[in-house]
């Protein structure tokens, strides 16, 4: 899965979906995880990045990323990537 | 380089909780680039807004209530036309809109044309018949059934189940969670805008309007999704942003080349769970909003009196997407004179 392209983030966390109107705003934590999946990192760079770099044990950090998946594609900003 | 001269009227000036698009209509025929319009408005009370919005308005007349029945609003309109030579017309209530489309071809005789859908279009997607314009034309719909008397909606309960919707022929809508409540505003409603009554499938979801413009050929002339930001207590939108969803756009191609939908419309859209579309109602006539239209590339009121003049419209390829309306009262102070004035004589 990979965010939809025109799903754009603010400097200040602020996203809108152009697709349904709605808008969001994530938390510094929410900003990096959405622009390393921007950036299309695998889910070990990404898992190995928050553990190095914030408080976090592993068995949270998996929890709480599929939370973020799982909300970001119930608002439908996540499409497959082209090879899924 | 001076533009063309044209003289559009134009209804619907009112601005209460539920407001016409008359003055929205009026701004967009104003910022018009193509032509110079003089605008005469056409006002049912005196107290309407737009009436008194003299740097949009140029010259106003009261004019009878559709209920007062063609002959009336038609002598009505030769007097407006002989003093101001109106080249087009454009209604904007729902109630005004049979009468006016009745007398399309007398209106042009007389030289006032109009972008109107066809007297058939109107008729097909009346809230009553909406459940079979659906089924022609492949369009999901909420089932609903029309009621006369507030005894048949204990039958009709045994189709559509509770929460549904009590409708108004015109307007008004509310959510009825029992019998009781379903025919308190079976009662309510049907005395401010007669029967029948359609009780309506409550559909859970978020709510999403479209405004378009049809040529009456099949053709898309404009489109703008928008999602409602701001809901009134009456389903008003009174703050809502454009939106790129393809499928929204491709139901309202769908709806324009099967009923080659000539004029201004609004689809009063929900979205559910899944992601799907119901189609609430088909208003015939711009929406209040139409100004964010305008705003986001798309002039509509512009593109309809080009329209109806018979000239050639491209249609539009593009809007503004994320672009957001937010809606706003305005205190006017007003000579006692100028309301003194259209009350007295009908005219300002």
């Amino acid at each position: 899965m990979k965010i939809k392209s025109n799903i754009a983030l603010s400097e200040s966390g602020f996203i809108f979906n152009p697709n349904t109107g709605e808008s969001f705003t994530l938390n510094p934590t929410g900003q990096t995880m959405f622009g390393l999946i921007r950036e299309g990192k695998e889910y070990s760079e990404i898992r190995d990045y928050f553990l190095e770099n914030f408080d976090a044990e592993e068995s949270i950090f998996e929890k709480d990323f599929e939370d973020f998946i799982h909300m970001m594609t119930s608002y439908q900003m996540m499409e497959p990537d082209e090879q899924e | 380089m001076s533009r063309n001269k044209v003289t559009v009227a134009v209804t619907a000036l009112n601005a209460i909780d539920s407001p016409g698009p008359g003055v929205s209509v009026i701004r967009g025929l104003k910022e018009s680039e193509d032509f110079d319009a003089r605008i005469i408005g056409l006002a049912y009370e005196s107290l309407e807004p737009g009436i008194y919005m003299r740097d949009l308005v140029d010259k106003v007349y009261q004019v009878p209530y559709p209920s007062a029945g063609v002959e009336s609003l038609m002598a009505r309109i030769e007097y407006i036309h002989s003093k101001e030579n109106l080249d087009v017309i454009i209604p904007n209530f729902d109630a005004e809109l049979f009468p006016f489309i009745k007398s399309e071809n007398r209106l042009k005789s007389m030289g006032i044309h109009m972008l109107l859908p066809t007297e058939k279009q109107f008729e097909e997607r009346q809230k009553i018949n909406l459940p079979d314009f659906g089924k022609k034309y492949g369009i999901s719909v909420p089932e609903s059934v029309p009621v006369s008397y507030a005894d048949e909606i204990y039958k009709a309960t045994e189709k559509i189940k509770f929460p549904l919707l009590v409708k108004g022929k015109f307007y008004d809508a509310q959510i009825a969670f029992t019998l009781e409540q379903a025919k308190e505003y079976f009662n309510k409603i049907s005395s401010k805008w007669g029967l029948p009554i359609i009780l309506q499938k409550y559909v859970k979801g978020i709510e999403y309007n479209v405004i378009g413009l049809g040529d009456g050929k099949g053709n898309r002339i404009a489109a703008v999704p928008i999602r409602k930001q701001y809901i009134t207590d009456k389903g008003k939108a009174w703050g809502g942003i454009s939106v790129g969803d393809e499928k929204m756009l491709a139901l309202t191609d769908q709806f324009i080349s099967s009923t080659r939908w000539r004029g201004p419309f609004e689809l009063e859209l929900m979205k559910d769970e899944k992601n799907g579309f119901s189609l609430l109602e088909i208003n015939p006539r711009i929406p209040a909003w139409v100004y964010l239209a305008i705003g986001v590339g798309q002039n509509i009121p512009e593109a309809i009196v080009k329209l109806a003049l018979g000239e050639t419209v491209e249609p539009f390829k593009s809007y503004e997407i994320g672009k957001m309306f937010i809606r706003y009262a305005w205190d006017m102070i007003v000579d006692l004179k100028d309301y003194q004035q259209i009350s007295t004589y009908g005219e300002l």
